[in-house]
């Protein structure tokens, strides 16, 4: 962290001898990963604070959840996170099923920790080419997007599409598995760790990545805590938590993996984090494959979802990015009074101002990347 | 049954459909003798009982994703170890605890959420707020908003919802000195719902712009829209132009002032539709 404060001075001591300037930063810029406003204060090159604006996404979304039944709003939640659509409808129709008291077959339940475990790959692919790029490593870019192709392949291969996914049903999955899928994941998953040994060949040692990363952009865990900081961005801080463990959903209580987590809080931790998290998702993809149940995909339930008077649940579920989590009203009609997302990119990059005061514009860049903010999903 | 349980898990109602068919033949192969109509009767009774307590049974030994979803109902929570400790600590805030789900709810008094928050964060460990938001319900009498907040406590791994209502023209007081990422979701609370919060640092908007009239989560918002235009480009629009509500995108161009050229105009017009 910084011993700078800005606004205890009123004559700030300053870098060059110049005075402190307000630079606009976005959100037509390539480096924020979508639409994020930035309004610095800036003494030459340090930045003394940081004034995220954001809403230039804003769609409405809980506005047109209020619209339409509960199963018409699969596709909506898509549309928040577009890199990681699947964890996504696994909190949205999670948070259904709660409401509703369904239970999920157990082969349902195995595809959908499949679904979601190939998801977290995929955006910690995108995430590791936009903040290697961001930084200025352009070969990641393209050794991950080969891996990330066969994932969106194997989506298309399962439902269709291949980022807006909407794979799955308040109740269970839409679909079976197609035949050959299963052999066609194993291999690739077998084949990926690898890959990320590639990846870390690029990077892990490299004194370029170090010394972009190491040390910047310090998040301290009493920090992240304060600012309802969850994901890869809390583990890299040093905190312990995974609601895969916590408070397992789906299969994740019947397959073995670890949490990694890393105690320098900054940005190469955070790196570091995310790299043994998609190591540990193939552990998890692995046993799923092997475990995979028969039986019926879909439970029985009624052809209109109500959701029961004057109810509410929340439920959540572990994203690429950190707590995705529905918090649904229920009025006894077809379509949910109140839906309101806890997005997990919103919560991340609130800290933002935390961690890059006192640093480097050229830093910045490195913060945002690591945060992996997905505008769709600040904005809803 | 068993077999055809054993053979295809999920085509429930298939099988059923003739066993009473079955049931029935049967006692009649095995007793030829007793050839009355009384007997047969009988016996096709205690066969279809027996089928329907085999029904009965096959019904209740299904696995829970064939029968149907038992929805979830709220019960009282006062028993509970934390709404105990918060009883001790803040009797007259707590308005009720129950449980929906497994998950915690409590209404707070409003004026009070600020001390609960910091008692809970400070005494029980909840230490992360997971989300706050606001809610909207026209039909209540008074405080027809809510607000929400859902505090995790990580050693004890346990969520807790808290609601607290409100009206339009009260404030909340702000738990942003407790946690300091409630900045942001009161915010937008304040945003959508246009629910104040006192000593709140940045009171401001923060998806839409400032001087957005209107708060768009209100179910009293029309869906289509409202005329913003004239709010935000006031040297271009006036209060009747610009976009308006209901006409989707259309947007209209504004009509030219009639009062004061009103010869001219009404002498062009005139022109134009001859």
């Amino acid at each position: 962290m910084t011993d700078h404060e800005p606004d205890s001075n009123p004559q700030p001591e300053t870098l060059f001898g110049v005075e402190e300037m307000e630079l606009n930063f976005g959100p037509q810029h390539p480096a924020t990963h979508g639409v994020l406003r930035l309004k610095l204060t800036i003494d030459g090159e340090r930045i003394n604070d940081c004034y995220p604006i954001i809403g230039y996404l804003h769609r409405g979304t809980e506005k047109l959840f209020e619209l339409h039944p509960f199963f018409q709003n699969v596709p909506h939640t898509d549309r928040m996170d577009y890199v990681a659509a699947a964890t996504n409808n696994l909190a949205y129709v999670g948070a259904v099923e709660k409401l509703l008291g369904m239970t999920v077959p157990p082969r349902a339940r195995y595809i959908r920790t499949l679904l979601s475990e190939l998801q977290r790959i995929s955006s910690h692919l995108l995430w590791l080419a936009t903040h290697a790029i961001d930084i200025g490593a352009m070969t990641p870019f393209f050794y991950t997007f080969r891996e990330r192709e066969q994932i969106l392949d194997m989506f298309e291969e399962y439902c269709g599409a291949r980022l807006t996914l909407n794979c799955m049903r308040p109740g269970g999955q839409p679909f079976d598995l197609p035949v050959g899928w299963v052999e066609k994941v194993g291999a690739f998953n077998e084949a990926f760790p690898e890959k990320v040994d590639e990846y870390e060949g690029l990077l892990t040692e490299n004194r370029i990545w170090k010394k972009r990363t190491v040390g910047i952009g310090i998040l301290p865990p009493e920090v992240a805590l304060d600012y309802g900081v969850t994901g890869p961005m809390l583990r890299g801080s040093g905190i312990q938590w995974d609601i895969r463990k916590a408070m397992p959903y789906e299969a994740y209580d019947e397959v073995d993996f670890d949490v990694p987590v890393s105690y320098n809080c900054d940005t190469y931790d955070r790196y570091l984090v995310r790299m043994e998290e998609m190591r540990q998702s193939v552990r998890i993809i692995r046993q799923c494959l092997e475990k995979l149940p028969d039986g019926p995909i879909m439970a029985k339930r009624p052809r209109v979802l109500k959701g029961p008077k004057d109810s509410d649940v929340y439920h959540s579920v572990e994203g690429p990015k950190g707590e995705i989590g529905f918090y649904i009203v229920g009025d006894g009609t077809p379509n949910p009074y109140r839906c309101r997302v806890r997005p997990p990119s919103f919560y991340n990059i609130e800290v933002l101002p935390e961690m890059v005061r006192g640093g480097l514009i050229a830093d910045l860049i490195a913060v945002i990347g690591t945060t992996d903010i997905v505008l769709g999903e600040v904005d809803r | 049954m068993s077999e055809s349980e054993n053979g295809k898990p999920d085509t429930g109602a298939t099988p059923e459909a003739p066993k009473p068919g079955t049931e029935e033949v049967e006692p009649t192969s095995a007793e030829p003798a007793s050839d009355s109509e009384e007997a047969k009767a009988a016996a096709a009774a205690r066969a279809k009982a027996e089928a329907a307590a085999k029904r009965a049974a096959a019904e209740a030994a299904k696995p829970a994703w064939e029968k149907d979803p038992v929805t979830p109902e709220w019960q009282e929570a006062d028993q509970d170890p934390l709404v105990q400790a918060l009883r001790g600590t803040h009797a007259e805030a707590l308005q009720s605890s129950r449980l929906f789900a497994g998950d915690l709810v409590v209404e707070v008094a409003r004026e009070e959420i600020r001390n609960v928050c910091r008692t809970l964060k400070e005494a029980q460990g909840f230490t992360l707020l997971v989300d706050l938001l606001g809610a909207h319900f026209p039909e209540r009498e008074e405080d027809p908003f809510e607000v929400v907040y859902i505090l995790y406590s990580l050693d004890a791994n346990r969520r807790v919802r808290l609601k607290v209502r409100t009206a339009e023209d009260v404030d909340v007081p702000s738990v942003t000195p407790v946690f300091a990422g409630a900045n942001w979701p009161e915010r937008e609370a304040y945003d959508m719902y246009g629910i104040r919060f006192e000593q709140h640092p940045d009171m401001t908007r923060i998806l839409l712009w400032e001087g957005f009239n209107g708060y768009p989560l209100r179910k009293d918002f029309p869906v289509e829209g409202i005329d913003t235009g004239a709010a935000i480009y006031p040297e271009f629009y006036g209060e009747t132009a610009g976009p308006v509500a209901g006409t989707g995108t259309g947007w209209r161009p504004p009509e030219p002032p009639a009062d004061e050229e009103s010869e001219s105009a009404s002498a062009e017009t005139a022109g134009d539709e001859a």
